[in-house]
């Protein structure tokens, strides 16, 4: 007799919960799973504007206490996301194929080695004329929005997660909208991977949608527009106006070496950078 | 037996201007010399403590801006593909004749821009040779100041610059885009050409290629040409948030790399085991410097209840010696405002705190006749919501608040959409080092306020703007990492 499969509800996350859409809705989507000839229908929730709102509360509510962590911290637990990412190898890999999988593992890897470094290569002490110990670092942007691309639907979310994480910021990100499975289960991945509820957050539904009005928030600091959609990007600069965002424009990579080439620029295009002055003598 | 206190009354000590030779008529500066703007605009620009016209500048219409676009667009490759080490000779030349030229530049910049001449012959004048001297130093050393990665310039650039410290920030967005191999057109403020003009005549001293730098006078019209003509690659705007967020609006869905250093209502924090009277000779060096024409002033003053009044009743005894009046006199602390317009803007606002129910204390003097002034005021009793604590008034008023933890004192400093600097003043150590990380602020300085240098990144958080001048940071902004 052959065995009935546990089959598995697709949620939303955010603020650390696995939710369905505020609003109810959903879209169907097709699964492929090892092993199995036919694809198998599913329902994704479809996000709503109420549910951009509640993960960016959630990021915001995140970001302070994910940005004083060590980098220390950060880097073990981004290394942490990409071990629990690896065991999940073969099914990601039965739906995004083992390359895409693979590179996404890669590039945590390559950003967890990034959180306790590039302070000193950004930032560093100010040879001042004046008797003060000056110094510039990097800090978090904030709250950042990622609009991901559809293709590729697993790698092209975590290249822009990976270095607004490694920055110190908190992400709302915008899935893949032909290809949300993935995505979706990444963040069963990343619950596993000591990151702290809110920390991320990740919305299937209609990119335009969802990227609108996260662009319209006035509580998020900044944009990472990788959907490649150029209507939409010149949407994106025009809300981003309103609050003075840093609105980032990337073309969806198409690997792990595109991922990383620009690693550093990726980085510091989430991070502000200050100057404090401290005396020195009198 | 005490000690009675003296108080001195100061003789006039006016600073000559019959070394100065400004022309009665200004063109603009394009493709290297000065021409007529096509529609022969000029206008005078005015000296705001007297009213009197000091020169007849151009203003740059539409086709001045296409024309400067396309003559810094012809330089741009020659000027990228000369050898770093003369492009930085370039640059330096610039330096040293700020430098030669040092004392005249002053004297007009007063002048022009209504600013005490202690501060345009102390701070703004050195410190714009300063940041051409440093940037100079950049140019053959460009790839190592990014870290390693190879770079390629922008191309041409334009730069908007406010009439708060005119010539200083025509060098902070001149050097680094001369530097990088970038061609640039400087569009200075309406009310404040001069200075810029002035650094045209050295560009054109220091034997820089023609067409490498443009300076076009003009109104937020010529801004507006500026901004839409489509053959920038790169605009960098100093200025209001409120004209940052049309720029930035107006560049959607354009390849235009922009960078903005907009407003703020910067917190200057005193905790209690701060030295006193330090902090006073801060706070008002935080506000008044300048007529509080800064945007990274320290307008919110934020002080712990323990020392409140204490240190209320110093600032205002240290008001009452603030002397108010001719700008050109060298023992003047506050200059005039720079126009009327502006004065009309600190007005409504002052307005708005006393009818909001702060409570409002304004020193008494004699203020001149004639030309724009306000005396240096102080709001007390000023509640968190209020306008004056809110909004960036831009001119000599310092709103004061309270805290009583340093939590609550990150806290209230942090609520604000801006976040451009900051002031601490504690003498001890490890406090200031945890307020300084916890403030969202680009700047935070630990008992002293308003320092500038060329090595030391200035910029702001959230709605002060994005991207940095100053060291090695403020070369990212002009150019482009290509691996």
């Amino acid at each position: 007799m052959t065995r009935i499969p546990v089959r598995k509800t697709y949620k939303l996350w955010i603020g650390g919960a696995f939710v369905r859409s505020e609003s109810g809705r959903y879209d169907p989507a097709q699964l492929r799973r090892t092993g199995a000839e036919e694809p198998q229908l599913v329902n994704v929730p479809r996000a709503s504007r109420k549910d951009v709102r509640d993960a960016v509360a959630a990021a915001r509510k995140a970001a302070a206490p994910w940005a004083t962590r060590t980098a220390y911290n950060r880097g073990q637990i981004l290394y942490r996301a990409a071990e629990a990412l690896e065991s999940r190898r073969d099914q990601l890999a039965a739906g995004a194929g083992a390359a895409q999988v693979d590179a996404a593992v890669d590039v945590l890897v390559h950003y967890a080695g990034w959180t306790d470094k590039f302070q000193a290569v950004l930032g560093g002490i100010n040879p001042v004329a004046a008797p003060f110990l000056s110094f510039s670092v990097p800090e978090p942007t904030g709250v950042v929005g990622v609009i991901a691309p559809d293709e590729p639907e697993l790698l092209g979310v975590v290249a822009e997660l990976a270095p607004a994480l490694a920055a110190g910021d908190t992400v709302v990100a915008v899935l893949s909208e032909a290809g949300p499975l993935a995505g979706l289960d990444l963040a069963e991945v990343l619950g596993i991977a000591d990151i702290p509820a809110g920390v991320v957050n990740l919305l299937s539904g209609r990119r335009r949608e969802l990227a609108l009005a996260l662009g319209a928030h006035r509580d998020l600091n900044a944009i990472v527009d990788a959907a490649g959609d150029a209507e939409l990007s010149a949407k994106l600069d025009e809300l981003g106006a309103e609050t003075i965002k840093r609105v980032r424009h990337a073309d969806p990579v198409t690997g792990y070496e595109d991922a990383v080439a620009l690693s550093l620029e990726r980085i510091e295009a989430l991070t502000e950078l200050k100057t404090a002055w401290h005396p020195v003598g009198a | 037996m005490t000690r009675t206190s003296v108080l001195w009354d100061y003789a006039p000590a006016p600073e000559a201007t019959d070394h100065v030779r400004l022309a009665d008529r200004f063109g603009l500066f394009i493709d290297g010399e000065f021409r007529a703007p096509v529609d022969g605009r000029h206008v005078a620009s005015v000296n705001p403590a007297t009213e009197e016209p000091l020169a007849e500048v151009a203003w740059a219409g539409i086709e001045d801006v296409s024309r400067a676009v396309d003559a810094a667009r012809a330089a741009q490759p020659r000027w990228a593909a000369l050898p770093g080490r003369d492009r930085a000779k370039y640059v330096f030349r610039i330096a040293r004749l700020i430098q030669e030229r040092a004392r005249e530049l002053a004297v007009v910049e007063t002048l022009d821009g209504g600013k005490p001449i202690r501060e345009s012959r102390d701070l703004d004048v050195p410190l714009a040779a300063a940041h051409f001297f440093h940037y100079a130093g950049w140019a053959d050393k460009l790839h190592q100041g990014v870290a390693a990665r190879e770079v390629a310039p922008l191309g041409v650039v334009g730069q908007i610059v406010p009439w708060n410290f005119p010539l200083l920030m025509a060098a902070w967005k001149l050097a680094p885009a001369l530097a990088c191999g970038n061609t640039a057109i400087l569009k200075p403020a309406e009310t404040t050409p001069l200075t810029a003009l002035l650094l045209a005549e050295i560009c054109q001293e220091a034997e820089l290629p023609p067409g490498v730098v443009a300076v076009l006078p003009g109104d937020g019209a010529t801004g507006a040409a500026l901004v839409r003509s489509p053959g920038i690659d790169k605009l960098a705007f100093t200025g209001s948030t409120a004209v940052g967020r049309e720029i930035q609006s107006a560049l959607a869905g354009r390849s235009v790399a922009l960078t903005l250093e907009l407003g703020g209502k910067s917190a200057n924090i005193v905790f209690e085991d701060a030295s006193l009277d330090q902090a006073v000779e801060g706070i008002v060096n935080g506000i008044f410097f300048n007529q509080g024409h800064v945007c990274c002033a320290g307008s919110r003053l934020l002080i712990q209840e323990s020392v409140l009044d204490e240190v209320i009743a110093k600032l205002w005894r240290r008001m009452q010696r603030l002397r108010v009046g001719d700008p050109l006199d060298k023992n003047t602390d506050v200059g005039a405002i720079n126009s009327a317009e502006q004065l009309e803007r600190i007005e409504a606002l002052v307005g708005a705190g006393e009818r909001e129910g702060a409570v409002r204390h304004t020193i008494a003097c004699e203020l001149p006749g004639r030309g724009f002034w306000f005396a240096p005021t102080m709001f007390t009793d000023v509640a968190p919501a209020h306008r004056i604590a809110v909004e960036e008034i831009f001119g000599p008023v310092v709103s004061v608040l309270s805290f009583r933890t340093t939590a609550e004192a990150i806290d209230k400093a942090n609520n604000s959409r801006y976040g451009l600097a900051a002031g601490i003043w504690t003498d001890k150590g490890a406090k200031a080092f945890e307020v300084a990380k916890a403030l969202q602020a680009g700047v935070v300085w630990q008992n002293t306020y308003n320092h500038f240098d060329p090595t030391a990144a200035f910029g702001g958080y959230k709605e002060s703007g994005f991207g940095r001048e100053g060291g090695a940071a403020g070369l990212r902004p002009y150019l482009r990492i290509v691996r």
